[in-house]
């Protein structure tokens, strides 16, 4: 518990004990684990094999499908809260995913590496792609295909008719409260589908 | 060695059937591993397929090479742990391996029931399984697992004894058939019923056995157990040239575990390959082991146990009752789901297992759902894919937690 990463502490201190969970890309299941010890329910949604077995290990209940195939087998289901933790930018229909997560739950968690951070521009300033503890990844065999700064985000958003509720920031697991477009290295919003008036 | 131990059931009834048959009593054979703790709460039911028996595991010790169909599944330090866990496998009602069937003497007329044999579903089967729990003292079941037919027997458990069955383990199966799955089994009965030998079920009464309608009925029934890679891997256009022992069969498990013995495939890959232009009588592998399945198959099963066990998978439609609506059906269930599914089953598709974690879902049940990349089609859930079985033997890690 105390070893739980800053950003998921962040979201799962967003959670109201006893939510029902849908956690999209959920890996291991260490967010949802955490969540049942706050009385919450519900599921984490993978498709990798070995992330399968450790939720099932942790108790958690696990369904393993490829969240960009859609969201389908969830429309019926009523979930307080769906999560998409770090995996936004390696999704292909971004605008897909936002769109049917914030159909099936009453309120979205996203968190992302934010692309703005100040060393990343400067690393493309000296001529190299930016490679990072939260962007490990070369050119040629990155997951991540789409980037975006916090700003760009927040734009994204509004553009779906999505409402943000908060959002933190992050640098390295420290919180960043000031000049976050620039200085974080991960943002985490919470928003939610705008009512029809 | 591991050797189940096996136990018969006298259920004085009578049984009503939920198609209107009735039975003046009946007969359960069945096999137990591992043994029941003191207060009853490690016992497992596992439930069987169209073709499989009461012996899911282990082997008699006068049949050692004869290994239950399940046997990668169930035993000591298998996913199914029978160091930890009771397990029981019954054969079903309508079965023909000891249980009371067609084959069995109609007390009414002292002749066999034959065609008489009253209609089964898996409802039916579900009921005689709970009043074997009852016999055997155990209030609730730690967990109930079935594949395919057998999985849909799981799935009736939670909801027709909802607080007699704690986990349930669905593998390889589906909340109703589809068309095409059914259209096989009509092709499968209709091989049998057009047997001359038949005698439209009677053939008890003649001394005989349909045993072409059988062989085919098996031969179509396992075509639809592999997928076209499958087979291409494990047969490709070889021919065979003669039925010695083959090495041991990796991929085909309805074939090796059934019978549990090895099974002569009828091809030899590095055989000097025969020109079939020059004899026409030349069989590609699959044909011969196609035949020898069927050949096998129709020494063993009875023709008219398998047009009821096929009928009762057509029936099966838990929410025929509910506007189809299958998450309004599954409402009383409790327990906690299990639902597997395997990539390249095309008899028993992911769709239909996804159907039946939809509508848990719906219900706020607790589900896990495993698609496993295996390249088998349905016979996958014999086998001893690592992925599937580690799957299972998590989750069983935690029941016993």
């Amino acid at each position: 518990m105390n070893s739980l990463r800053p950003d998921l502490a962040c979201i799962a201190s967003w959670i109201k004990p006893g939510a029902c969970v849908l956690d999209l890309g959920c890996g291991d299941g260490t967010l949802m684990s955490t969540l049942l010890d706050k009385n919450c329910s519900g599921y984490g949604v993978e498709i990798s094999d070995e992330a399968i077995v450790s939720c099932i290990k942790k108790g958690v209940n696990v369904i393993q499908q490829d969240i960009e195939a859609g969201l389908d087998m969830f429309r019926n289901a009523v979930f307080d809260v769906v999560v998409l933790s770090m995996a936004i930018q390696a999704t292909h229909q971004t605008e897909k995913v936002l769109s049917e997560m914030s159909q099936v739950g009453f309120e979205c968690i996203v968190s992302l590496p934010n692309f703005g951070y100040w060393r990343h521009p400067l690393s493309i300033l000296k001529g190299r792609m930016p490679i990072s503890k939260e962007m490990p990844y070369e050119w040629f065999n990155t997951p991540n295909l789409h980037w975006a700064t916090t700003w760009d985000f927040e734009d994204f958003l509004s553009r779906l008719g999505l409402k943000v509720l908060g959002k933190a920031f992050f640098c390295l697991g420290k919180p960043i409260n000031w000049w976050p477009n620039l200085r974080s290295t991960q943002a985490i919003y919470r928003f939610q589908r705008k009512k029809k008036v | 060695m591991f050797s189940p131990i096996v136990h018969r059931m006298h259920y004085p009834g009578p049984f009503h059937l939920r198609l209107g048959g009735v039975l003046p009593y009946y007969e359960l054979v069945f096999e137990t591993y591992g043994e029941l703790n003191a207060d009853c709460s490690n016992a497992v039911l596992i439930c069987h397929a169209l073709n499989g028996s009461h012996h899911a595991a282990g082997a008699y010790p006068d049949a050692p090479h004869k290994r239950g169909w399940w046997d990668t599944m169930i035993g000591p330090g298998k996913p199914v742990d029978t160091n930890w866990f009771f397990v029981v496998c019954a054969n079903n009602l309508g079965g023909c391996f000891g249980t009371t069937g067609p084959m069995s003497t109609n007390p009414q007329t002292g002749k066999a029931y034959g065609p008489d044999f009253p209609a089964v579903t898996v409802e039916d089967w579900v009921h005689t399984q709970a009043h074997l729990a009852d016999f055997l003292e155990i209030k609730c079941f730690a967990a109930v697992m079935g594949g395919s037919l057998g999985g849909m027997q799981a799935l009736a458990w939670s909801y027709l004894y909802p607080s007699r069955v704690a986990h349930c383990v669905i593998v390889a199966s589906a909340a109703k058939l589809s068309a095409q799955n059914i259209a096989f089994n009509e092709a499968a009965r209709c091989a049998i019923t057009s047997d001359a030998n038949f005698y439209a079920g009677r053939f008890y009464d003649y001394g005989v056995v349909p045993t072409q309608g059988l062989r085919l009925a098996r031969m179509i029934g396992h075509i639809t157990y592999l997928s076209d890679h499958a087979m291409a891997e494990r047969f490709g256009r070889r021919r065979s040239y003669s039925l010695e022992e083959p090495r041991r069969s990796k991929g085909f498990g309805i074939a090796a575990l059934e019978e549990g013995q090895q099974a002569p495939l009828g091809c030899a890959e590095n055989a000097k390959t025969p020109d079939y232009t020059q004899a026409i009588d030349t069989q590609f592998a699959i044909e011969s082991y196609l035949q020898h399945q069927g050949e096998k198959f129709s020494r063993y099963f009875d023709a008219n146990t398998y047009l009821l066990i096929t009928r009762a998978l057509d029936y099966f439609d838990p929410a025929l009752g509910f506007k189809n609506d299958l998450s309004l059906a599954l409402k009383p269930a409790k327990s906690d789901f299990l639902v597997i599914s395997f990539t390249t089953d095309w008899r028993f598709a992911p769709k239909c297992s996804r159907d039946i974690v939809e509508a848990l879902l719906v219900n706020g049940a607790n589900v896990t759902y495993a698609e496993i990349h295996a390249p088998h089609g349905h016979d996958a859930f014999l086998l001893d894919d690592v992925q599937y079985l580690s799957v299972v033997s998590s989750w069983f890690k935690r029941i016993i937690v």
